[in-house]
């Protein structure tokens, strides 16, 4: 992959943006795609801002550089060519340090009432261990959800991602009861949120939000295009979520980099609720030789996160 | 017509020829009702659907549970009067037009609850410009209106020489311009042979269509939710349970409106306890039927249940025992033992019981709505209560209030503007009966 961002011209400016965006944020994925956006971004505003390289110099760049590329709604509904993208989620690690909520909601514009990425406490049954479990969407292979919207407002790419068109959407909310996983969430009103995000909407960006549509985890596929993760993968502290490519066979948390095919087999990786059959892009390491133990993840929580896990089984027995 | 003064119509020239204050009194109150109802539409416009108890998990409510409702009640007409239209039943003509009333407006009112649950109404059109004809909303759209454009034809059908005979009434006291309505909307029926024949046939023909459509929109509104995967939802039996529990509701409230129209219009003549009884045997039937689906679909969820359909049945019967109680006992048995112990057959006691009835089914629905909901796949962690529990808000029960005042605004308007007992049928039936049963 390294090599691969190395075929393309030199020149400082690509440099910086090879080093201080692309190789920190892990470039696994999309390797190829940082020239697009590079040619796009070419014609700058003029205006300056300041950013820390890898190497710990400040440096000055346009501020059109920083933004992510828009593609147009039409174009939203192909995917990325030759991708199939997937992330496995390694339960063993999580210790609900919530960042990859936090970063989600940034970088989505999204307020605090609304997660694309949530963490549950899950507890499979009373003797067995609790643990945290973070939850985006599972971009199903087979999308109920996707069947069931009467307007093609909700779709599944050829990489696999599936997305939503807000414009599209009626907000008829049948997605969302045929999702067997809770996984969208709706617009109840405008939030002030919306108004932060002045790019033009993307179906892929997710953003700006409208009222009185639904929307969801998009795998961050803006990012994908400039050969970033996903906001929750490169945000989380301890490494947990790990994006990639199935047809690559790899996956990285932006420090680590895994066979795919290989984790799985060894960690014994699996999909929820696979009874369901709807077909997940989302694996999950099972909660062995756990980093933490699962009561750290109610440090440094806000009291109205903690009170959400009172009524679990766990918060019972603990007395949260 | 020659007979003028035999004719039933001087029954109703009453209520056709001038409204008495108290009727004015009750559509100016339904009329209140109703612009409250606009104030709470207007309220969640504006300030989105966060003014309904709706939120991310029970993303359906009180509109869902309205909207299912009212399509049930339009099951009275296109069943009941279908069947016993084909069937030839001598005692259905005067009840059969308050069916086919019932009918017609639950089905305009019913459809309005979708539109309250509609995120961006601004948008609705593009059902019909995107419309993709995967999604069981898609079939819906299609049943329902298909649904509404046949009843219209039934209905017009059946009101084609009432409407004839207003035209001739010379003596009706009527302005000039709803004569004129008559005339226009009698088509040049005069009851030649030939014109009886046509009717006749294409009567016929439209009682099957409307019978077979209901039957298929009503399926169609099940199998939105049992398409899904939602624990609850996700049942085989829901297409003809739906069906049934909706042609249940149409008889409950048949009885209903039968029971007011003949104290309001003084039918005690033409509407006899033979009409109640004979409703009531049909209600019977339904609620044993509607009773028989339930429990073999409760049975099968409890008896060898998954993790998910056990949390359902636990929160049926902890956190809604009475309204599951209320619908799925009280309102199975109540019919049977009133309507089938012969001492209990009174009007007023099935008329009390088809109100309990219809309390009952709407209760039924919204237990099958809102409970699931709660309870999904995986659980709710939230610390907001209203993210937990729904609890329809004033701006739901508004509307509410408001769709029910609706219809019953639509009923008094259309009996001041036809009969509502078939003033033509009953002309060939020389002299009612006594009693039936």
């Amino acid at each position: 992959m390294e090599e691969e961002l190395n075929k393309h011209p030199k020149s400082s400016r690509r440099q910086f943006l090879k080093k201080g965006l692309v190789a920190g944020a892990g470039v696994a994925v999309g390797g190829g795609l940082v020239t697009t956006y590079l040619d796009s971004a070419a014609s700058g505003t003029g205006e300056k801002v300041k950013v820390l390289t890898t190497g710990g110099d400040i440096m000055e760049v346009d501020k059109d550089m920083l933004k992510l590329p828009r593609v147009s709604i039409k174009e939203s509904h192909k995917g990325i060519q030759g991708r199939k993208f997937v992330m496995v989620i390694d339960l063993g690690k999580c210790k609900n340090a919530r960042k990859c909520v936090e970063v989600c909601q940034k970088g989505h514009h999204l307020p605090k009432s609304q997660e694309f990425m949530k963490v549950y406490l899950l507890q499979d049954s009373e003797k067995t261990s609790p643990y945290w479990f973070p939850k985006p969407c599972f971009h199903c292979d087979n999308p109920l959800c996707v069947s069931v919207c009467p307007v093609g407002a909700t779709y599944k790419r050829t990489d696999g991602i599936v997305l939503i068109d807000n414009n599209r959407c009626i907000g008829c909310k049948f997605c969302m009861t045929g999702c067997p996983y809770s996984t969208r969430v709706f617009a109840w009103k405008h939030y002030s949120e919306y108004d932060e995000d002045k790019e033009p909407y993307s179906p892929e960006a997710s953003s700006p939000g409208k009222e009185g549509t639904v929307s969801k985890c998009d795998f961050c596929p803006d990012l994908i295009r400039v050969g970033k993760l996903p906001y929750c993968a490169s945000a989380c502290p301890m490494g947990v979520i790990y994006f990639g490519d199935v047809d690559e066979d790899t996956v990285t948390n932006g420090t680590e980099t895994f066979q795919f095919s290989a984790l799985i087999r060894d960690r014994a990786g699996y999909r929820y609720l696979e009874v369901l059959g709807t077909r997940p892009c989302v694996y999950y390491l099972p909660p062995v030789d756990r980093q933490f133990p699962v009561d750290r993840g109610f440090n440094d929580l806000d009291e109205s996160i903690k009170n959400r896990y009172k009524s679990t089984p766990y918060g019972e027995k603990h007395k949260l | 017509m020659e007979n003028e003064q035999n004719s039933p119509i001087k029954e109703f020239a009453p209520q056709l020829e001038r409204t008495s204050i108290q009727g004015y009194a009750w559509i100016i109150f339904l009329l209140a009702i109703i612009g409250w109802g606009v104030y709470a539409f207007i309220q969640q416009v504006t300030r989105g659907h966060d003014v309904t108890g709706m939120r991310d998990n029970v993303v359906w409510g009180v509109y869902i549970v309205n909207f299912i409702f009212f399509m049930g009640v339009s099951y009275a007409g296109a069943l009941i009067s279908g069947t016993l239209h084909l069937f030839h039943t001598a005692w259905r003509k005067p009840i059969i037009r308050m069916a086919e009333f019932i009918t017609i407006i639950s089905l305009l009112i019913g459809p309005g609850y979708i539109l309250l649950c509609i995120g961006r109404l601004d948008k609705l059109y593009y059902l019909v410009l995107f419309g993709r004809i995967q999604s069981p909303i898609t079939w819906d759209v299609i049943a329902i209106s298909t649904d509404i454009f046949g009843c219209l034809i039934f209905l017009y059908l059946a009101l084609l020489r009432d409407l004839a005979t207003l035209r001739d009434y010379e003596s009706l006291q009527l302005p000039k311009w709803r004569k004129r309505i008559y005339k226009i909307l009698a088509l040049g029926y005069t009851g030649a042979p030939e014109q009886q024949k046509r009717l006749k046939r294409a009567t016929d023909i439209m009682a099957a269509m409307v019978i077979a459509i209901a039957i298929i929109v009503y399926s169609v509104l099940a199998w939105i939710f049992s398409v899904t995967l939602q624990p609850g939802w996700h049942s085989t039996i829901f297409g003809p349970y739906f069906v049934i529990a909706a042609v249940f509701s149409g008889s409950a409230v048949l009885i209903i409106a039968m029971w007011l129209f003949r104290k309001i219009y003084h039918l005690e003549k033409y509407i006899l306890k033979k009409h109640f009884v004979a409703v009531g045997v049909i209600m019977l039937v339904l609620a044993a039927f509607f009773g028989y689906f339930t429990f073999s679909d409760y049975l099968t969820k409890w008896y060898g249940s998954e993790k998910n359909d056990e949390l359902l049945i636990q929160l049926l019967f902890k956190k809604f025992y009475w309204p599951f109680i209320i619908s799925n006992y009280v309102g199975v048995l109540l019919p049977l033992i009133v309507v089938g112990i012969a001492k209990f057959r009174t009007i007023t006691n099935i008329t009390i019981t088809a109100v309990i009835v219809i309390i009952a089914l709407w209760l039924n629905r919204y237990l099958i709505v809102v409970p699931t909901l709660e309870s999904p796949y995986l659980p709710i962690q939230d610390s907001r209560p209203e993210w937990f529990n729904y609890g329809a808000t004033w701006v739901e029960w508004s509307l509410t209030a408001a769709g029910i005042a609706l219809f019953c605004l639509l009923f008094t308007l259309a009996s001041k503007f036809i009969p509502v007992v078939q003033v033509s049928e009953l002309q060939e039936e020389a002299k009612p009966e006594e009693v039936l049963v």
